[in-house]
């Protein structure tokens, strides 16, 4: 019982990183309507950037990150400028290739600036088990997703109180509702894609840098956007408590799955029991657990 | 007339100069690279290259090549992806006047797309310590050579260096260990002789594989937390590594009863865990460090002039310095080539005789500036890889550096030798292969 204990909470703990990818999905989503295939990448490059300006300069990592969400905000201004600018009012399958473009861009651009070595990230997280947790309970809780709970929790009543408070998530919430409808009450699409991407920017630097504490930024982070497309599929493409909620599912699930079933089927069934989880809430929900229910009518 | 005769041989002169000169280089030597610079395994496949790239550097800028003709490595991208991996070595096959001479895959899933088309093509394949184990049977896979050891002498290896710490091999029996592996034709490649051996010596064997790329192993490693093996051995690459070793460490299990496979043995496999990868251990089959006459004189003539593949700090690494013993390899299998055909006009079939007699021993060793640097290797054509002698080395993590603490670990013979022979025999039968007579 105390292992399914276990097995349980470091599900709920891997599926809050998976959380963390995800929200960025979410957001540009949410706003736009566009599936940002380069989410994934995205949290590589922002690691990268973070781990690169603190080598090659010196800086503590405080100065690193707030020069890093510069540069995610530069990013944003960029896509918006030359790519999204260019593709308004097109299905949104072109925009759903535009991003794949951009994610091996953007892959490529920040191989070329900072390399492919693997790079350490020690800004102080906590890493190893809980020893209170291991000597008291004998269970096993990693501290630094413990750390990255926290730090989702702080991230989603952040959006939550942009999104619900402030006169810019209104705005989103607008154009995210109707484009056209948004624009003709002198809402500026450009100007709220520039902000929706460049806080799916922040959370992404936010989720690379606590997957990067696990494994030492490197090019693998950029799969772990595959990782969060069940927990898209499960929570739906525009919630955001759906991201969370639907993360913690389908770590537990995938946990779960890998240690009471996988011994009986070979294992290493993680990955695609997610997937699986998944589609059988799409059968159900074809919205997602929170997702908007979309009635077209004819 | 003297004035005559001195235009007339100066006129001569000019003309055969530039021939005598492209005689001497005329005839370039093809050896197709096949790297991984980019994508998730490129940490690893970075140091590997670049040793490799280095060491042909090195004879071009100091010999002009090997015996005068100048060599052309030809770089071709596979990101570790078994079809990337392919389309390389088909682009790359026919290029230059010798053609390709020889392959390095670095890449198991590669290696076996590569073992039929081999035969077919006639141009041998290099897989070093990785591959199929059972391509070290000459008589059935004639263009494949895995020295220095296969995967089946590394395992074999592990398990005896855990006896020994156990206090011999009786000791095992009751014990449990545990293989991590990455779930590929790479990472299954070990189960079969750990499971004879393990049936030989009474140890249970847990068999947990890990998916590509590894990012993600936390159930994996709670298994190994309920299972409490004795030790842990693990056949991971890339960033598979690096989280195992952390998540090893996590769980408090003693990194002093984790053993690495050779490929799963390098600073980038332990740097980004500071200092929790203290006292991990990892099979290898060569000398870490930058501390042999060969590093010196690549760091005067090759990075001293402006020509090394990467960066200068990084000469010496586990896995720069397993690229340097693979061309080191592959270059006196192409001397042993020229000498076998009294000529430097070869090509991979030659070479292919190359690696058949190919001897290089502790003294040719010191002779490249690699005194003690990995074992005596001698092939031949029914024998395509030996000595299989394995080496453990450890990380300190204070000093930031391997150190080897036992060596000379021999495999078991008498359990891989029948397995060989068995696969071999079976893919023979599949492949519909009429062994090749050897007489050594």
């Amino acid at each position: 019982m105390l292992f399914f204990i276990e097995t349980v909470l470091s599900g709920l703990m891997a599926g809050v990183m998976y959380s963390l990818v995800a929200l960025g999905f979410v957001l540009i989503f949410k706003a736009s309507g566009i599936f940002n295939f380069a989410q994934g990448v995205f949290c590589l490059f922002a690691a990268l950037t973070f781990v690169g300006i603190m080598e090659k300069t010196g800086v503590p990592w405080p100065v690193s990150f707030v020069l890093t969400v510069g540069v995610m905000i530069a990013l944003a201004w960029a896509i918006e400028r030359f790519l999204l600018s260019h593709l308004v009012n097109q299905e949104p399958i072109i925009l759903f290739m535009a991003t794949i473009g951009l994610a091996y861009f953007l892959e490529g651009f920040g191989d070329l600036l900072w390399g492919s070595d693997v790079k350490p990230l020690d800004i102080g997280l906590p890493s190893g088990a809980s020893d209170w947790m291991l000597d008291t309970f004998d269970i096993y809780v990693e501290k630094l997703e413990v750390v990255a709970a926290v730090v989702a929790a702080a991230l989603v009543t952040g959006l939550a109180i942009f999104f619900q408070k402030t006169r810019i998530g209104r705005a989103l919430r607008a154009v995210a509702d109707d484009h056209q409808a948004a624009l003709s009450v002198g809402i500026s699409l450009r100007t709220i894609w520039v902000i929706v991407w460049s806080v799916a920017g922040i959370v992404a630097l936010v989720a690379g840098i606590m997957w990067g504490a696990k494994s030492g930024v490197q090019f693998s982070l950029s799969l772990i956007a595959l990782k969060a497309l069940p927990v898209l599929i499960l929570g739906g493409f525009t919630s955001i408590p759906g991201a969370i909620v639907g993360g913690l599912i389908i770590g537990v699930g995938e946990k779960v799955a890998e240690i009471y079933l996988g011994p009986f089927v070979g294992g290493a069934i993680e990955n695609w029991f997610a997937y699986m989880l998944a589609l059988a809430f799409l059968l159900v929900r074809p919205q997602g657990l929170f997702g908007e229910r979309i009635i077209e009518r004819v | 007339m003297r004035l005559k005769d001195l235009a007339t041989g100066l006129a001569a002169l000019a003309i055969a100069a530039p021939i005598a000169a492209t005689a001497a280089s005329a005839y370039e030597l093809t050896i197709p690279s096949l790297v991984y610079r980019t994508g998730p395994y490129a940490p690893s496949g970075i140091p590997f290259a670049n040793g490799y790239a280095d060491y042909f550097t090195l004879l071009n800028e100091r010999d002009g090549g090997i015996n005068g003709a100048k060599i052309n490595v030809v770089e071709c991208e596979t990101a570790y992806n078994t079809q990337q991996g392919v389309e390389c070595y088909e682009n790359t096959k026919n290029q230059g006047e010798s053609g390709a001479l020889v392959y390095q895959p670095l890449s198991t899933g590669i290696s076996y797309q590569l073992i039929p088309k081999a035969e077919v093509d006639q141009i041998p394949i290099f897989t070093m310590g990785y591959g199929r184990t059972s391509a070290a049977d000459g008589t059935i896979f004639p263009w494949i050579f895995n020295p220095p050891g296969t995967y089946w002498d590394l395992a074999s290896g592990m398990v005896n260096y855990a006896a020994a710490i156990e206090g011999g091999h009786a000791n095992l029996s009751g014990k449990t260990l545990a293989l991590v592996y990455h779930n590929s034709a790479y990472g299954k490649e070990p189960i079969r002789t750990l499971e004879a051996l393990a049936e030989k010596h009474g140890f249970k064997l847990e068999l947990l594989p890990v998916d590509h790329p590894g990012q993600e192993q936390k159930a994996t490693w709670l298994q190994i937390r309920r299972l409490r093996p004795d030790w842990v051995f693990m056949w991971g690459w890339g960033v598979m590594n690096q989280v195992a070793v952390k998540e090893a460490a996590s769980i408090r299990f003693p990194m002093d009863r984790f053993i690495g496979n050779w490929w799963s043995g390098s600073e980038q496999d332990v740097l980004p865990t500071g200092g929790e990868a203290n006292g991990y251990l990892s099979g290898t089959f060569h000398a870490p460090g930058p501390d042999f006459p060969l590093h010196q004189e690549i760091l005067d003539k090759v990075y001293g002039a402006g020509k090394g593949a990467g960066e200068k700090e990084r000469v010496g690494e586990v896995l720069y310095n397993r690229g340097l013993i693979a061309a080191v390899w592959t270059v006196e299998a192409i001397r042993k080539a020229m000498e076998i055909k009294g000529s430097n006009e070869i090509k991979a079939s030659d070479v292919r005789d190359g690696f058949d007699q190919l001897k290089v021993d502790e003294a040719r060793l010191a002779e490249l500036g690699l005194p003690n640097f990995t074992y005596p290797v001698e092939l031949s054509c029914a024998s395509h890889s030996n000595p299989g002698t394995v080496l453990i080395q450890q990380w300190d993590a204070g000093a930031k550096k391997w150190n080897v603490i036992a060596s000379g670990i021999q495999p078991d013979r008498e359990v891989i030798d029948p397995l060989i022979a068995e696969d071999a025999a079976a893919y023979a039968k599949e492949a519909n292969i009429t062994p090749r007579e050897c007489n050594n």
